[in-house]
């Protein structure tokens, strides 16, 4: 055991590791390998997240001019919908936790493998059968209700697919429901001695929070969807108000997984940047118990505030105030992780690598997502702006400007780790850099958009808008180019990129104390953990597998 | 390449890799099931906070439809049910005791109770089917409570009829009974998803049958008899709220709009 | 990581006898059911539900003789459908 790094011209990619421990379709789409699972929903979820990008292309190009010229405003209905569908359920929540949290998950905790492999690669195959069917509906002319599927436009009016997307969703919430079901028995039965929950990388504490609110609030949307299923098939008055049924109460059911499903998207990001921040600053995370605990506030709270999407549909007056001061009251453990991540960098020895990079755009892009999800929880303001680019704004700070900057952040900084080789620095950076800008220029013109009274899902527009909607086209397509370099040179890495070692960035944490990549069992040896987690210091030693 | 730390332990052909120790595998199962059961409270949790909502709004239609549906049928199937659920808990003992025979014998029974929970079940959508009482025009006959259903029987399936008896003026009863076909939609979504978790339920009591049959079971190695029954234990206890919930609402014959 | 909890189990009496009060349970709803006490028969109808659920979970599920962590699974499962259902009757009820 060598107290120093070799010099990167001796490092080898270890002999045998997961990837070729054993060859042939059959051996990946029957494995049973977390590690190899996670790197099946990474194909297919980068798949979606093109997908879904062209839906958005299609959307900024109608949106070019103020008449709506490009496509008739059902197909309109149609790209927004898709648009949403598709990121949401089939890139957006399965990103972290399906790819980071199963590779990572066992090895930060020192186990073999998660507590129930058969079913984590079922839960892939599930994914899979709900993504055939949100294609199938796509290509048999797709669903026009926009993704929240509104009753009685959902139930009764549309003549589109809405029963085969909502099948696809639903199938799809299971996948989602698995994962975090093997999450949470894994972390709480499957550590490695000596690591108590104390010890536990914030990570870990992320994607656990996270997992709460997938096994809680994901059933939910199933009976949801079920019953819209039922009344659409069977022409039964459940939410139509034709038939006596409450539209409200749709609305209730949808919103009360929806919400808590933004929270299923974020969390697992803000574990990301929690390890980025620690390791690129070579400082221990300041409050570390705030942060684990804001991750659980987080998963609970989110639950309590889903109405806030219903201010203006007709609940009681004395609800919305309920809800109100409930939304201001979530915003504050997000607040805390924000505090802490800034008060870690303070005073550490800060690099600006890649993955940090991304860290420094969430935490900027995501106080201002943040913030402004405050606007749209005040009761009065958000009579004028709900329903307008405002909240498209908010959402896309928060979900894109946040949490896909999390994911690539996430992905570059475990990248060597995962395959055994580095990304190229250079040109991961300027993506970096492209894609903040273009990610700016998309969306800070929608927050003026909306606040000066564009609705949300219209292709056509008053003239006064226009200046500022080819503003924002203009930096989709800029943001495009931020997204698919590195597609380009991930995979160009794969085979040619530099040989990584064990630890690259000289982090802590149990995963970088195997092999990269790791075998198929992990672990040569079960670690014993004795040290805090983020033991950066003069005097740490470096643990170097051979 | 050995790594499992308790060399001392003989290694159980049912322990699986990710795991140290048959104990540990048993938490972990349990508890992945106890999990699962969560997303099931909350799966049919929602169903029932929109049956809670609509029962306050449409009170005397739930009256109205609660009094069509048979409470003797209701009553005996939870009989039937409570039943199964000694049963599965006496098979889970026979497992944890090595028992062989008793275990087949507790599952089969469980089985069987299943079965003709599900026949009753059965015979009670026919009767719903026969009284126009399905929700919606498309599958079954069509709603219809106002006694439209049979020209030569007015009084099938005639809930207004029925509410009539109960002094509720003509106009209201024929409204109420109009009414009633949410509280069917949601009799046959409530007990409908209970039903398909008890047909789940039966197949893989159907497995283990098999599998206790080849005698996998003993006192090391008793998990998925214990998990099943956990499973059959949860449906059990839906059925048990669904009972009051769906069959008892006003059955005391007293006139309701006094 | 301690086995001997989840080794302690109920004997068949113990079975037997929860079954008997669980039918007992059943034929008092039903009966109750038939007298008219206002709004009082749905609440006992329920809480006998109830009763009936617990004994199930503690007994027939061994949740009696099951972890710390089994039981606040438990808790947690049932809080969280009181919070669905609580906040969506809290628009329902005061709507004007």
């Amino acid at each position: 055991m060598s107290t120093a790094t070799q010099p990167a011209s001796q490092l080898v990619m270890p002999a045998k590791h997961y990837l070729n421990d054993n060859y042939g379709i059959r051996s990946w789409l029957l494995t049973k390998d977390h590690k190899r699972i996670a790197v099946l929903y990474l194909f297919s979820i980068t798949f979606f997240f093109f997908v879904g990008g062209l839906f958005a292309a299609m959307i900024r190009l109608e949106l070019l001019t103020p008449a709506g010229d490009l496509f008739t405003s059902d197909t309109y209905n149609k790209l927004f919908t898709m648009h949403g569908i598709n990121m949401i359920f089939f890139f957006l929540i399965p990103s972290v936790p399906a790819v980071l949290g199963n590779f990572l998950v066992p090895l930060m905790i020192g186990a073999k493998d998660l507590a129930f492999p058969k079913i984590n690669l079922l839960s892939w195959y599930i994914f899979i059968v709900g993504a055939l069917f949100s294609l199938a509906t796509m290509v048999t002319g797709g669903v026009d209700t926009g993704w929240t599927f509104y009753t009685p436009l959902s139930s009764g009016f549309v003549k589109t697919h809405v029963i085969l997307m909502a099948v696809g969703i639903l199938t799809a919430g299971f996948s989602s429901i698995f994962t975090g079901l093997n999450f949470i028995v894994t972390v709480h039965r499957m550590r490695a001695p000596g690591l108590t929950w104390g010890r536990l990388p914030l990570f870990i504490w992320a994607n656990y929070a996270a997992s709460l609110i997938m096994i809680l609030g994901t059933p939910v949307l199933a009976i949801t969807l079920i019953l819209l299923a039922l009344e659409r098939g069977f022409h039964i008055g459940i939410f139509d108000p034709k038939l006596g049924g409450d539209p409200v109460l749709f609305q209730h059911m949808f919103w009360f997984y929806s919400h808590p499903a933004v929270y299923i998207m974020i969390l697992p990001g803000m574990g990301v940047i929690s390890e980025i921040v620690t390791c690129f600053s070579r400082k221990r995370v300041f409050g570390y118990s705030f942060v684990a605990f804001s991750s659980i506030a987080i998963a609970v709270f989110g639950f309590v505030v889903w109405a806030h999407h219903m201010f203006v549909a007709g609940i009681s007056t004395y609800s919305a105030m309920v809800f109100s001061l409930l939304s201001f009251a979530v915003a504050i453990p997000s607040a805390v992780k924000v505090f802490n991540w800034t008060a870690t960098m303070y005073k550490g020895s800060v690099s600006f690598e890649t993955p940090m990079l991304y860290a420094f755009g969430f935490i900027g892009l995501f106080t201002i997502g943040g913030l402004t999800g405050l606007f749209l929880a005040s009761l009065g303001l958000d009579i004028h702006i709900h329903d307008t680019y405002f909240v498209i704004a908010h959402f896309h700070y928060v979900m894109v400007g946040g949490m896909v900057m999390a994911y690539l952040g996430g992905l570059h900084f475990w990248w060597p780790k995962i395959t055994g080789r580095m990304y190229p620095e250079g040109w991961a950076k300027l993506a970096a850099l492209i894609t903040f800008i273009g990610f700016n220029l998309t969306f800070f013109p929608q927050f003026i958009l909306g606040y000066m009274g564009m609705p949300r899902r219209y292709h056509a527009y008053p003239e006064e808008f226009q200046v500022l909607n080819v503003l924002s086209t203009a930096g989709a397509s800029i943001l495009a180019v931020g997204f698919i370099l590195p597609l380009i040179y991930f995979l160009y890495s794969m085979r040619f990129g530099e040989i990584a070692g064990p630890n690259p960035w000289q982090a802590t944490g149990l995963e970088w104390e195997t092999s990269s990549p790791p075998p198929t069992h992990n672990f040569e040896e079960t670690p014993i953990v004795t040290e805090e987690p983020y033991h950066y210091g003069a005097d740490r030693e470096v643990t170097v597998v051979p | 390449m050995s790594h499992n730390l308790a060399t001392t332990e003989e290694h159980h052909p049912a322990l699986a890799h990710q795991f140290d120790t048959m104990d540990q595998q048993r938490e972990a199962s349990t508890f992945g099931m106890w999990v699962f059961l969560l997303t099931e409270i909350m799966m049919f949790g929602g169903l029932f906070t929109a049956y809670l909502i609509y029962r306050h709004k449409y009170y005397t239609a739930f009256v109205g439809g609660s009094s069509s549906i048979d409470v003797t049928w209701g009553f005996a199937n939870t009989l039937v049910l409570i039943g199964s659920s000694l049963t599965m808990a006496m098979a889970v003992w026979a497992a944890q005791n090595g028992k062989r025979r008793q275990q087949m014998i507790y599952l089969a029974l469980t089985m069987i109770l299943g079965v003709a929970f599900l026949g009753v079940k059965a015979k009670e959508y026919y009767e719903k089917y026969d009284e126009c009482h399905i929700p919606g025009q498309v599958i079954g006959k069509g709603f219809n409570a106002t006694g439209g259903c049979d020209a030569g029987d007015p009084k099938k399936g005639n809930i207004a009829d029925d509410l009539e008896s109960r002094n509720v003026p003509p106009a209201a009863a024929a409204q109420i009974a109009r009414q009633t076909e949410i509280f069917f939609s949601f009799y046959f979504a409530m007990t409908g998803l209970h039903a398909t978790h008890m047909l789940i339920g039966l197949g893989v009591l159907a497995w283990l049958f098999l599998r206790a049959k080849r005698g996998e079971f003993g006192p090391e190695y008793y998990t998925p008899v214990e998990n099943v029954g956990l499973y059959w234990h949860f449906v059990d206890i839906v059925w048990i709220y669904l009972f009051p919930l769906l069959y008892l609402i006003s059955r005391n014959g007293h006139e309701i709009f006094s | 990581m301690e086995s001997t909890m989840e080794h302690a189990h109920p004997s068949r009496k113990l079975y037997l006898l929860i079954f008997f009060a669980l039918v007992v349970g059943t034929c008092v709803t039903y009966l109750v059911a038939k007298i008219d006490l206002g709004i009082w028969n749905p609440v006992i109808a329920l809480a006998i539900a109830c009763i009936k659920a617990i004994l199930v979970i503690l007994f027939f599920m061994h949740i009696r003789y099951s972890s710390k962590l089994t039981i606040l699974t438990v808790c947690a499962g049932f809080f969280w459908l009181l919070i669905m259902i609580t906040l969506s009757l809290t628009d329902y009820l005061t709507r004007l």
